[in-house]
């Protein structure tokens, strides 16, 4: 099989109106399954993980192009990458964890941020034209590690027992439903939280993945016969839905790192 | 062979649930995530932090530098005010003492008009009377003589008898000088 059979999310002879033909192909859970492009010591390797891969070398040579030797008269590149580290450092650290607790946690979440964005704005790059927080893995793990250093924070600053009241919102005034919003708060903060945080993101980009690729067949399947009335309504839907997918990109990473910045600020909380 | 097809084989082979993470990816994930991260956290952000604390101080640093040189050249112009005044007060003294001084010598002058008038006209008056003095005196002898003279021609002989002769002469004169004071005081009340 070909490369470009590879890169392609249908069968490009599948079009209206063609004798013996087949019908619309439309995309599904199988459009987000990719076979391994090659293998390394045991380790196969698909196009989600190598877009992972590398988002983490763009990341590094444009912070490393911006950063490496930053001038207190900053050139153009430096500058871009200076109001994107503002924006996450002081748009989102200062502003929930607050300035003291948080500049410990910049780099981490100016990390998450860029990290996260790359691996969403995959999703209209021509060639990539794949989210690769659409895997639930990638948001997945990311999610994990957020958990983790929340979770160890807690306990870190409040001890077992205090972080153990951190996490279930104990309150004495509340009685005798204590128990119960105990319960309902551990359950929500410590299970269902870590979930809701990588899923959040993970279905939001399934989802404008799947209309991008739905618009992006039916403008091809269209094009045939009487079908080409079809095809200016399917295609324009497609750059609509490109451009709505740029804007869900930014907004669902800022969403990610700024809950995240937000459980940690939790965690330095002062018990009640 | 499509990709549908490879998918749709592979779906039904593989437990094809979207929620379940495939390791390779998370593990690929985590990794390509950490790489960013340690760069950045070890590298590339202290050194931006750096540079954006130094271009703060240097903003910082302009602003104080400006509000110094500013205070500097209030606290200049106060001094030269300060001077100024000073020397329109020193200017003042100066013109009040030149006044008092003026007045006291004018004064002192004036004094010393007085005290000199008054030497002169005390001079003048013993002066007067010194030459008063010499004037009776040499009149009382001319007088003396020339009565003498005149008393001998007229008794035609000598009266060489000074002794009764000068009886004689101050005998008259002391009738003279009895009057004499009479009209002086007379003349001394006019």
């Amino acid at each position: 099989m070909s490369a470009a059979d590879q890169m392609l999310a249908l069968d490009t002879s599948c079009k209206i109106f063609v004798d013996g033909g087949c019908g619309f192909q439309s995309p599904g859970l199988h459009s987000f399954i990719f076979k391994p492009m090659f293998t390394v010591g045991g380790l196969e390797f698909n196009k989600p993980m190598l877009l992972a891969l590398l988002t983490t070398l763009v990341l590094c040579v444009f912070f490393w192009k911006a950063f490496a030797n930053p001038k207190v008269v900053p050139g153009k590149l430096q500058m871009v990458a200076e109001s994107g580290y503002d924006f996450v450092r002081r748009g989102i650290v200062y502003e929930t964890i607050g300035k003291k607790e948080g500049e410990k946690y910049v780099p981490f979440l100016v990390a998450l941020f860029f990290f996260i964005w790359l691996m969403n704005i995959w999703s209209i790059i021509p060639l990539a034209q794949f989210p690769v927080t659409s895997i639930i893995a990638f948001p997945a793990g990311l999610a994990i590690m957020v958990y983790v250093t929340w979770m160890s924070l807690t306990f870190k600053r409040h001890g077992f027992v205090g972080g153990l009241k951190n996490l279930t919102g104990y309150q004495k005034g509340l009685g005798a439903v204590l128990p119960l919003v105990m319960l309902i708060e551990f359950f929500s903060n410590v299970l269902v939280r870590p979930f809701t945080h990588a899923v959040r993101l993970f279905a939001n980009m399934f989802a404008g993945h799947l209309l991008i690729v739905m618009f992006t067949i039916a403008t091809w399947f269209f094009m045939n016969g009487m079908g080409w009335l079809y095809t200016p309504v399917a295609f324009v839907m497609v750059c609509v839905m490109i451009a709505f997918e740029l804007f869900i990109q930014a907004v669902q990473a800022y969403v990610f790192v700024t809950l995240s910045a937000s459980y940690i600020s939790g965690a330095l909380e002062e018990a009640h | 062979m499509n990709l549908l097809q490879i998918a749709a084989e592979g779906g039904h082979s593989e437990e094809q649930n979207p929620l379940l993470p495939p390791m390779p990816e998370l593990v690929i994930g985590l990794i390509a995530f950490l790489i960013v991260f340690g760069l950045l956290a070890k590298m590339l952000l202290p050194r931006i932090n750096k540079v954006l604390e130094e271009r703060h101080a240097a903003i910082e640093g302009g602003m104080e530098k400006a509000e110094a040189a500013q205070i500097e050249a209030e606290s200049v112009l106060q001094q030269y005010k300060d001077q100024l005044a000073e020397a329109q007060r020193e200017a003042n003294r100066l013109r009040e003492e030149a006044r008092e001084q003026g007045v006291a010598l004018i004064q002192e002058m004036r004094a010393e008009g007085q005290r000199q008038r008054e030497e002169i006209i005390a001079a003048g008056h013993s002066q007067i009377e010194a030459d008063r003095k010499a004037a009776s005196l040499s009149l009382r002898q001319d007088v003396g003589k020339i009565a003498t003279d005149l008393a001998g021609k007229l008794v035609g002989e000598s009266l060489e008898d000074s002794a009764r002769q000068s009886r004689v002469i101050d005998r008259f004169l002391d009738e003279l000088e009895s009057k004499a004071p009479a009209d002086a005081e007379a003349g001394a009340t006019r």
